[in-house]
């Protein structure tokens, strides 16, 4: 494991909400450095020159670009919430600021904060009592989980395809000159150098361009997946647009409208959504609608979130129980649409059928949208947890782990420069292949072992 | 019927070089010891290849001579020809390689074990362990008689239900015809420990009388032999070396491989066990590798008084008539009389994920083991594990802290560690890829790491002691030197660079910056340095892979400051992972299984991921919380 329990973190500590205000929390030995590197006080002070609990007025910069204007708290060791030492950034440029002031934390040093990382270090430098053990320990394999989850699905298909490729064309190199190493006699690295050089600049220049991308957000995706799904004409397209605040999908009084998935990332509470339209679930004869609802049924397969849209106003039917089948062990939330309307399904009615939560709503008339908020909010900030900021993060931590990789893969064209030996070179390419590894959740094992037997054939 | 009964410290079980190392470890700490054999004239055997050492094998040899163990020694008596492999490349996968005298380098240990004090060689063949409410009490041989002992090393090799096969042959023998051990497995079964069964294989030998030597390449020695043990006069091994000499494989030999797959046992199934995939047999690479129209070929010889020479890349366990005809297609082997078969063997080992890090057995007290019984393969990883065992014996009959070495202390820090904690599906082999800081864990600087414990064991005399640390004084105090010596840009020294290749001066530098140029050495700048103090090779060594390496092993340094940490963060042995509510279930299962002795350790296991690690971390912070609390009370 490299990941080290003592060196310098940082993260988001409060929901990434777009316009409000959010702290950027660096804490460990570093953590002032850190904080002196990115933060340039009004007054001209650093930050490890004030003195300890107190605010300052100032800026984040790097290489002398203004990011945003902050208010920074300095706590040190153990009175903090860690316990270390510890720089809050209070910023309020939104989400993109807060994105970057944490990037530049990682540039000075700093790297990105393990799912319940805070938590875990306040409670093991005592800033937690006992009785408070068991609940740190749900939250960070909870947390964790989540993130996984959402690290993978975050991904996009081509992006991993290009991670993957870029790992094994490194897995190959050093399984090459690890056996020539093992078993000289066999292999010969006689004008290997070259050929090493040029496959690292191919790498390097993908990475370099998958780090270039990740800044337009072409690269993650972001929020928690959530699947709409329900019978035609339940009002599933009305809730998309309500939710987004503009018409995206169009709605119609004809069933079967939507066809294609239409998506919208919004914002509820600081906690963003992928929200997805699908084509409501019925037999149809319609070749293009039937295709929709095969969609439909592929995307909730992977959903964060379901809302299962009832029409409140029309009986259930076959098709409803499909849709439960469909939200089956799934985190869900049920909405009886139409309550404006005169009821024909009650909660009684699908009791003992669903577990997720029911939500009584209007689409139409805008009600019962708090409620649906407060069900999502709960769901996912499971009591006091915020997964929306580990979502972010996430997407930070690809971003550094890519940097990481770029660098090992720097100092393999210095030592191939420097005319290093070749057992050098492996060092850091198996850096590169740990670093790009994280991205994908796979850890290193035996995979160099598998590697040198599978492609070269050594041994007495 | 009266049996016999003895009362002794430590019973070990095997005479190979596991056994070797334990027995004269213990007997060399004080333990009366017994060193138990199937057939004494098979003391020290190399059964397969002819050589000691190899690519992070070497660096084995090496670590097991600075804590006092003999087989570093033992080969720098009997080598024939000595090899440093990899000098072209750097410092840290530098790897010594000696061809033995077979039947000289048994003999040679025989006579240390019988002339070392406390130690008694018997042989017989040991059935039974006795075990009593989880500790071991003795071992029971096959006559009857007990050996009632304070502790008891198993290193039972290959011997274990052995079984070698060849084409429709098969014989219940160990290797060479040996007498296998036929009891010992159940009596092992019965007390709970898990056996797995394991293969290997070894070529044919061939008469030397019938090679052709003329189509083959030579290959010599080295002119200036290194020696493997530290306490070695190194003029003392500048003998008259043999040569080894290279053939290849041909279309026609794997052809006929391919034609007679039918009939080779390992492909109808007719081997039962899992075989390594680093020492393939000629049949494995010709199908593994089909695109390869060639493979290399070795014949070395066996010894100085013997004509055999063994066929090195060529073990195989097709029938004899298939073997005669696929030797008979290889170059130089056209004519070529084989003295014995080739053959694969059979035989029981255990998982070795029961053993502590101190090879003890995690349920049985008092019960250590090492070498291929462990599931590892080659002499010198069994060597290795041995001589830990053997010691840890002894620490645990004193009650003193065993001696466990980390992986970033020691190749057989890794070794043993990568047995305990990782699943094990074939016989492991010792490769440099395994060790993570492996430029810390250079051969050439095996005393300067591990002589200290060989020494505070026992095993290491004060003089040899004494020695490396003014080998350490040495190298210090010159690294200090270089880097506050000083040059100008006198013409001299400009001059002098000139020759050398490297970049006239553009200000003064130190002699430390000048040996970091890529193009210059320690040696390459000695004109430079008039003040250098006459130093033995062996410093001058040291000081300038340190000052030529420094960025490199500062950056290893660090990493290994932070695996020292959780390596630190111990986990009592008696943890109920039930109660460890967070983790998940695999996790759960593996932590149960494996029971790791630090966090460290855990975070090795497949199965256990950083997120089981934090819940860890936790829990153990409550648990220690707890006790404190009921203490104060």
């Amino acid at each position: 494991m490299s990941e080290v329990y003592e060196d310098t973190i940082a993260a988001v500590s409060t929901a990434m909400a777009p316009g409000g205000i959010g702290i950027v929390r660096i804490s460990g030995r570093e953590a002032f450095s850190v904080g002196d590197q990115i933060y340039r006080g009004k007054n001209g002070k650093k930050l490890s020159e004030q003195r300890a609990n107190t605010v300052h007025y100032g800026f984040v910069e790097e290489k002398g670009e203004r990011i945003d204007e902050v208010l920074a708290v300095i706590l040190k060791g153990p009175h903090s919430y860690t316990g270390e030492d510890t720089v809050e950034i209070d910023c309020h440029g939104g989400v993109l600021a807060m994105k970057r002031i944490l990037e530049a934390a990682f540039r000075a040093g700093a790297r990105p904060a393990q799912p319940g990382e805070f938590t875990r270090r306040a409670f093991l430098n005592g800033r937690m009592d006992l009785s408070q053990a068991e609940a740190v320990m749900d939250l960070i394999q909870a947390k964790n989980e989540y993130a996984l989850k959402n690290s993978l699905r975050q991904l996009q298909g081509s992006v991993r395809q290009e991670i993957q490729e870029i790992r094994e064309n490194i897995l190959y190199e050093i399984a090459y000159i690890e056996s020539a190493l093992d078993d000289p006699e066999h292999m010969s690295l006689d004008g290997y150098r070259e050929r090493l050089e040029h496959t690292v600049k191919q790498q390097k220049k993908r990475i370099e361009k998958l780090i270039a991308g990740s800044g337009e957000g072409k690269f993650l995706q972001e929020g928690i997946k959530t699947v709409i799904l329900g019978r035609p004409n339940a009002g599933k397209s009305s809730l998309l647009n309500l939710l987004a605040g503009e018409e995206k999908a169009i709605v119609t009084e004809i069933e079967g409208t939507t066809r294609d998935i239409v998506e919208e990332q919004i914002n509820l509470r600081g906690i963003t959504l992928r929200l997805l339209d699908t084509a409501g679930i019925r037999e149809s004869e319609s070749r293009v609608e039937q295709i929709g609802i095969e969609r439909a049924k592929e995307q909730a397969k992977d959903a964060d979130l379901i809302l299962y849209m009832v029409d409140s106003s029309m009986p259930l039917d076959e098709n409803d129980e499909k849709i439960m089948e469909l939200i089956r062990e799934k985190r869900a939330i049920v909405l009886l649409n139409k309550n404006d309307l005169e009821r024909k399904v009650s909660e009684k009615d699908l009791e003992g059928r669903v577990e997720a939560p029911i939500v009584s709503v209007s689409v139409r008339e805008n009600r019962g949208i708090e409620e649906l908020e407060d069900q999502i909010q709960e769901l996912f900030f499971h009591g006091k947890i915020s997964f929306n900021d580990e979502i972010y993060i996430t997407n930070l931590r690809h971003k550094q782990a890519l940097e990481a990789a770029d660098s090992s893969l720097k100092l393999v064209e210095q030592s191939i420069a420097d005319q290093m030996p070749e057992d050098f070179y492996s060092i850091d390419l198996m850096d590169a292949y740990e670093s790009l590894g994280k991205i994908l959740g796979e850890s290193v094992g035996e995979d160099l072992i598998n590697e040198i037997f599978s492609k070269f054939c050594t041994g007495k | 019927m009266p049996n016999v009964e003895h009362h002794i410290d430590v019973a070990v079980i095997g005479a190979g070089h596991a056994g070797c190392e334990a027995a004269l470890a213990a007997a060399r700490l004080g333990m009366e010891t017994v060193m138990f054999t199937v057939s004494i004239d098979s003391i020290a055997l190399m059964p397969c290849n002819p050589n000691i050492g190899g690519t992070s094998k070497g660096h084995l040899v090496r670590e097991i001579d600075a804590l006092g163990g003999e087989m570093g020694k033992n080969i720098d008596k009997t080598f024939i020809q000595s090899k440093m492999l990899n000098q072209s490349k750097g410092p840290a996968v530098h790897s010594l390689r000696a061809q033995a005298d077979k039947s000289e380098y048994s003999r040679s240990m025989r006579k240390v074990l019988e002339n070392t004090d406390r130690l008694t060689i018997r042989q017989t063949e040991v059935t039974e362990i006795l075990v009593e409410e989880g500790a071991l009490k003795g071992v029971k041989t096959i006559s009857g008689a007990v050996y009632y002992c304070k502790a008891a090393v198993l290193c039972t090799g290959v011997y274990l239900n052995a079984r070698c096969i060849y084409g429709e042959v098969s014989t219940f023998t160990g290797p060479s015809g040996l007498q296998a051990a036929t009891h010992l497995t159940d009596s092992l079964k019965e007390n709970g420990i898990e056996m797995l069964r394991f293969k290997t294989g070894t070529p044919a030998r061939i008469d030397r009388r019938s090679i052709d030597f003329s189509k083959m390449e030579e290959q010599f020695g080295d002119k200036r032999v290194v020696p493997f043990s530290f306490s070695t006069d190194p003029e003392s091994v500048q003998i008259p070396q043999v040569s080894c000499w290279l053939t290849y494989t041909n279309e026609r030999t794997h052809e006929i491989i391919r034609e007679n797959l039918d009939r080779s046992p390992l492909f109808s199934g007719r081997i039962q066990g899992t075989g390594p995939r680093y020492c393939p047999s000629i049949e494995d690479k010709v199908v593994k590798f089909a695109d390869k129209n060639r493979h290399q070929v070795f014949l070395e010889p066996e010894g100085l008084y013997t004509n055999e020479m063994y066929v090195g890349g060529m073990s195989s366990s097709l029938p004899e008539d298939v073997q005669e005809a696929m030797y008979h297609s290889v170059a130089g082997l056209e004519h070529a009389k084989i003295v014995r078969n080739a053959y694969a063997i059979e035989y029981d080992c255990i998982n070795p994920v029961q053993l502590k890090a101190s090879l003890e057995f995690k349920k049985i007290r008092g019960l250590f083991s090492g070498g291929q019984f462990n599931g590892s393969s080659g002499y010198e990883e069994a060597a290795a594990q041995g001589l830990i065992a053997g010691i840890n014996a002894c620490m645990e009959i004193q009650g003193r802290e065993p001696l466990i070495l980390d992986r970033s202390e020691a190749y057989i820090g890794v070794l043993i560690d990568d047995l305990v904690t990782k699943e094990t599906h074939e016989p492991y082999r010792m490769m440099t890829s395994r060790a993570e800081y492996r430029l810390l864990l250079r051969q050439d600087n095996a005393d300067l790491r591990l002589r200290k414990y060989g020494y505070q064991v026992g095993l290491v005399s004060e003089e040899e002691y004494q020695a490396v640390l003014e080998k350490e004084r040495q190298i210090t105090e010159e690294i200090r030197r270089l880097s506050q010596t000083f040059v100008g840009m006198s013409s001299r020294v400009q001059k002098v660079l000139e020759e050398q290749g490297s970049a006239p001066l553009s200000s003064g530098c130190s002699l430390a910056e000048l040996i970091r140029r890529p193009e210059l050495d320690y040696e390459k700048i000695r004109e430079l340095d008039p003040d250098r103090p006459d130093l033995p090779f062996r410093v001058r060594e040291q000081v300038n892979i340190h000052m030529k390496y420094e960025g490199y092993i500062r950056r290893q340094m660090k990493q290994v400051e932070q695996f020292k940490k959780m390596e630190g963060k111990k986990i009592p042995e008696d943890l109920n992972y039930e109660e460890v509510g967070s983790l998940r279930i695999e996790a759960r299962q593996k932590l149960e299984t494996y029971r790791p002795a630090n966090i460290g350790q855990a975070s090795r296991i497949s199965g256990v991921s950083p997120a089981d690690i934090s819940v860890l971390l936790v829990y153990l912070e409550a648990h220690r919380r707890t006790e404190k609390t009921a203490e104060e009370e």
